[in-house]
Parts: C-alpha cells; structure tokens; sequence
C-alpha cells in the first residue's frame, strides 16, 4: 500500500491525471446530464428572441455592471416569488449567452422587473436613483442618455448568438441595423428591463 | 430524465461512494500494523516523515458520511431519476409555504374583501395592512408617503387623474393605466411657435388664478380653443377622467407647476404609465391597497 502511495506522489503527469478523474465526478453527475435534458435545452413555449434595441440593451447592461449589483435568478421561496414574481424556470435562460443569474443582490432581483414600471420612470430612476427612491444607493447613469447607438455590430452579435442556436434569421439580422441606429443608450437598456420575465406570463402559478 | 442519464447519474453515485468506501479500506491500518511513529523513510535536515496510523475517531466520521449518504439517496432525489422516498421537490416545497401562507393570510384578505373599499378605508387594521402592501409595491413611484413626485401623481390630495371612485382606483392598480398622452405641440401637426406655447402658458397660468400677462393670456385661451386642447382637457379646463386628461384648473400639476415646466409639458409632451398589479398583487391585494389610497384623501 505505503508503494502505491509513494507512486503517485512522486509520478506527476499520473497525479494530474487522478486529480482531474477525482474531481470531476461532481461535474460528471451533476452538469453533464443538464445538457440533454428537454427542461433545460428547450425554450418555453412562444419565446422569442431579444429584438435588435433588445440585444443591445442586454450589452449595456452587461457593460455597465448591472449584474454585479442585481440578481436575475428567482428562487422558489415564498419571500422570493411573493416580492418578485414567478420563480425562474430553467426554460427561460436557454438562448442566455451568458446567462446574468447572479448570485449577489445589492439591489432587487430583475428577473420580472419588465413591465413592473413605466419607461419614464426608469428613466428618471436610471439617471438619477434618488429622484424616486430617496433611499436607493444605486449609483446614477447619466451617460445613458447621451451615448447614441450605430447598429454596426447589432446584426453581428445575432449571427453569433445564431450559432449558439438562438433563432436569429436573416431577416432579423438585415433589419437589426434600421432598428438600434440613432437610439440612446437609455432607450435600449429601458427596451431591454421591460422585457424581462416576459417569457412566462406574471400571473402563471399564481392563484 | 431517459433511462440512458439515469443510469449514468446512479452509476457515478455508486462508484464514487463504493470508492470512498474501498479509499479508506486500502488505507486501513489494522490495529497493531502501524506502531506510532513509523518512518516513511525520508528525512530531510533531520526532519523526518512519520506514518501514523488516522485517529479512530476521524475514520469513523468519514464511515457515518457515507452511511449518511446512503440514508440520503434513499430519502431524497439523487439517484438519476429514482424520486426518493420522501417525494420531496423544490417546487413542491415552495408550494407547501405557499400553502401555509395562505392558511394564515387567505382568512384575513377573504374577511376584507367582503367589506367594500369605502368601508374598509375606515378599518385601521385594514388600512395598516394596505399601507404595507403600498410600501412595497407602490413606493417606487408613489414614494413611501404617498405624495407622488414629478411624474408621479400624488395620491393624498384628492385630485384624481382617472378617477377616485374605489371602482376607479381598482380599474387603476388592475389593469394598469396608459393615459393617450399628452402630445409635443412644438411638433407635427401643431407645430405651435414658441411664442403661442408663451401664451398658452400665460392662460394656464390665469386658469390657477395665478399672475401673467393678460394680454398673453387672452390670446392663449383663443389656441386653447382653436389648437384643440378642449377636445381633452374640456371647454373649461377642467379635464376629463375618462381620457386621464388632468383639470388645469386646480393648480395641482403632475409635471410641475411653473411657467417653465408647463411651458415644457405643451412644447414636448407627456405621456403617464401606471403599470396593471393584476398578476403581481392579485384582487384581494388590491383591495386592501386600494381601501389604504382612499383612506388617504378622505
């Protein structure tokens, strides 16, 4: 025994070889099999992809840390699906590339934030938080409403998601451009958040 | 699950407890095998490597996790697709706290929703409860006091933009509120000169029994009439509730009321949304909510 120990120890490509099969039992078990799973490979019934305003919105947020702040993830507790709605069904993320679940929450979840405000009020809100939340110690995003958008890269960014398997078609990307080109930066974002959770209706599995 | 990634998910299970199992078997030292204080045969600057047989207490730890682990599996879903004993899911456990919630909760909403708005907005329970649903669902815009802010009406002021019957303010929280917006009279097909906006404003100003210049204000109340402004707000200013066209005649101004924030509001519009609570709330909610908001301007 005190031999075999002694082998594996000293040898180290075999060291490497057994600490990678030790480790990825967990892996093996637990997130290969997701990967073929109908639950988590297939959208929900009736979802669409993000529009072209949509998907640049998503960069946005995604550029200005949003994520690093707010959760997308709802999870099945009642203090959860009584605050924010519906919990997040795995469904839901499939065309998520990468997905924003998040796993620290300074500010509220945003999973089904869509539609949960007015446009001006995240516009308001986004530029300056304490205008309506004198409590929010969210920072502001003024720049939002200056920087406009081109729509160079929109129709790119959906050929990409494209081979990811997200149903962009051609024709999606041709008018991608016309869409986004000369829209704020705020008016993207804003089209983006009011969007979320739409994908499952706010009233499902409520009673 | 298929049967293919069931077996496969039992199948690493197994082998991973089986070879923890036979880990600590090889590595066994029987008692009397090792003494304390064996050499492993390096030594180094004098230090030297001892093989000490685990302590007892240690080894039987890691023999009651495994037997843990066993009792696991067998109890909850672990094992591919074999529902554990114990039929536990994620989503049946969230229920289960649904359910217990609306045991307490349910009783007390269906004891309110019997008692209409007007008279519930008397019961201070009730109105207590519906404050706190107000502080975390319309707080955002409303702000914690109710009072509204720029953009956002004030809800304690009796001044209501789509009515303040309970029916009204039930429709409002509901189904949400979209008013047709107030449109940008600097553009297409008005197409107002700054100067005419100058003298709407002057005419609003007077309607408020507010000073301006009367001669600004007597040609703004003929675009008051001629530019269609009647058709929404009314012949008299007064506004009309069914198209969410505010009274301007009661100095309370949802956008603001000075000469410049009124000058803005006609060149470049406004348009309000309330968003519809129906999925998010549900109708006892807003039952309670809307005694607690009527309560507010009584």
């Amino acid at each position: 025994m005190a031999k075999a120990h002694e082998i594996v120890e000293k040898n180290l490509p075999l060291l490497i070889i057994l600490t990678v099969v030790a480790v990825s039992f967990g892996g093996l078990a637990e997130i290969v099999p997701l990967m073929f799973q109908t639950q988590t490979t297939q959208p929900l019934e009736g979802m669409k992809p993000l529009g072209a305003l949509e998907l640049e919105g998503r960069d946005i947020y995604i550029r200005d840390g949003c994520h690093t702040c707010h959760s997308q993830m709802i999870r099945p507790f009642r203090s959860e699906t009584e605050r924010y709605g519906h919990y997040s069904v795995a469904g839901e993320s499939v065309w998520e590339h990468p997905f924003l679940w998040g796993s620290k929450r300074t500010g509220p979840d945003l999973a089904r934030v869509g539609g949960r405000y007015s446009d001006d009020w995240h516009r308001i809100h986004l530029i300056n938080p304490r205008d309506v939340v004198p409590e929010s110690n969210m920072p502001g995003f003024p720049w939002l409403m200056e920087n406009t958008l081109t729509g160079e890269s929109t129709a790119n960014k959906m050929a990409a998601l494209a081979t990811l398997g997200v149903p962009y078609t051609q024709q999606d990307q041709d008018g991608a451009r016309a869409l986004v080109e000369g829209k704020t930066e705020m008016e993207a974002l804003i089209a983006y958040l009011q969007q979320l959770g739409s994908a499952l209706p706010a009233s499902a599995g409520r009673k | 699950m298929s049967n293919f990634w069931s077996g496969w998910i039992i199948t690493i299970v197994l082998i991973n407890l089986l070879g923890c199992l036979w880990l600590l078997w090889w590595n066994r030292e029987q008692d009397g095998d090792t003494s304390v204080g064996k050499s492993m045969g390096h030594s180094f600057d004098g230090i030297e490597e001892i093989n000490n047989p685990m302590p007892k207490w240690w080894l039987n730890l890691f023999y009651g996790t495994i037997i843990f682990s066993f009792i696991y599996l067998a109890l909850y879903p672990g094992m591919g697709s074999f529902k554990g004993l114990l039929g536990w899911t994620s989503d049946g456990q969230w229920q289960l706290e649904v359910d217990k919630a609306d045991q307490r909760y349910g009783a007390i909403f269906a004891e309110y929703a019997k008692v209409p708005v007007a008279d519930l907005a008397k019961d201070a329970e009730a109105v207590a409860v519906g404050k706190r649903l107000f502080g975390n669902n319309c707080a955002v815009c409303h702000g914690s006091d109710a009072r509204g802010s720029n953009g956002f009406p004030n809800l304690t002021d009796g001044d209501w933009i789509f009515g303040g019957s309970p029916e009204n303010i039930i429709e409002t929280i509901t189904k949400g509120r979209t008013s047709i917006g107030m449109p940008a009279f600097t553009a297409a097909p008005y197409q107002l000169e700054d100067a005419s906006i100058t003298d709407l404003t002057a005419y609003l100003l007077t309607l408020s029994n507010r000073k301006a210049n009367a001669g600004d204000a007597g040609k703004g109340g003929q675009l008051f009439a001629e530019k269609g402004c009647a058709a929404c707000h009314g012949g008299d200013a007064t506004g009309m509730q069914m198209m969410g066209a505010p009274n301007l005649t009661d100095n309370v101004w949802l956008y603001g009321g000075s000469e410049q924030a009124i000058h803005t509001t006609i060149a470049h519009g406004r348009k309000g949304v309330m968003p519809a609570f129906e999925g998010t709330l549900g109708s006892a909610k807003i039952h309670v909510i809307a005694s607690y908001i009527l309560s507010l301007s009584q």
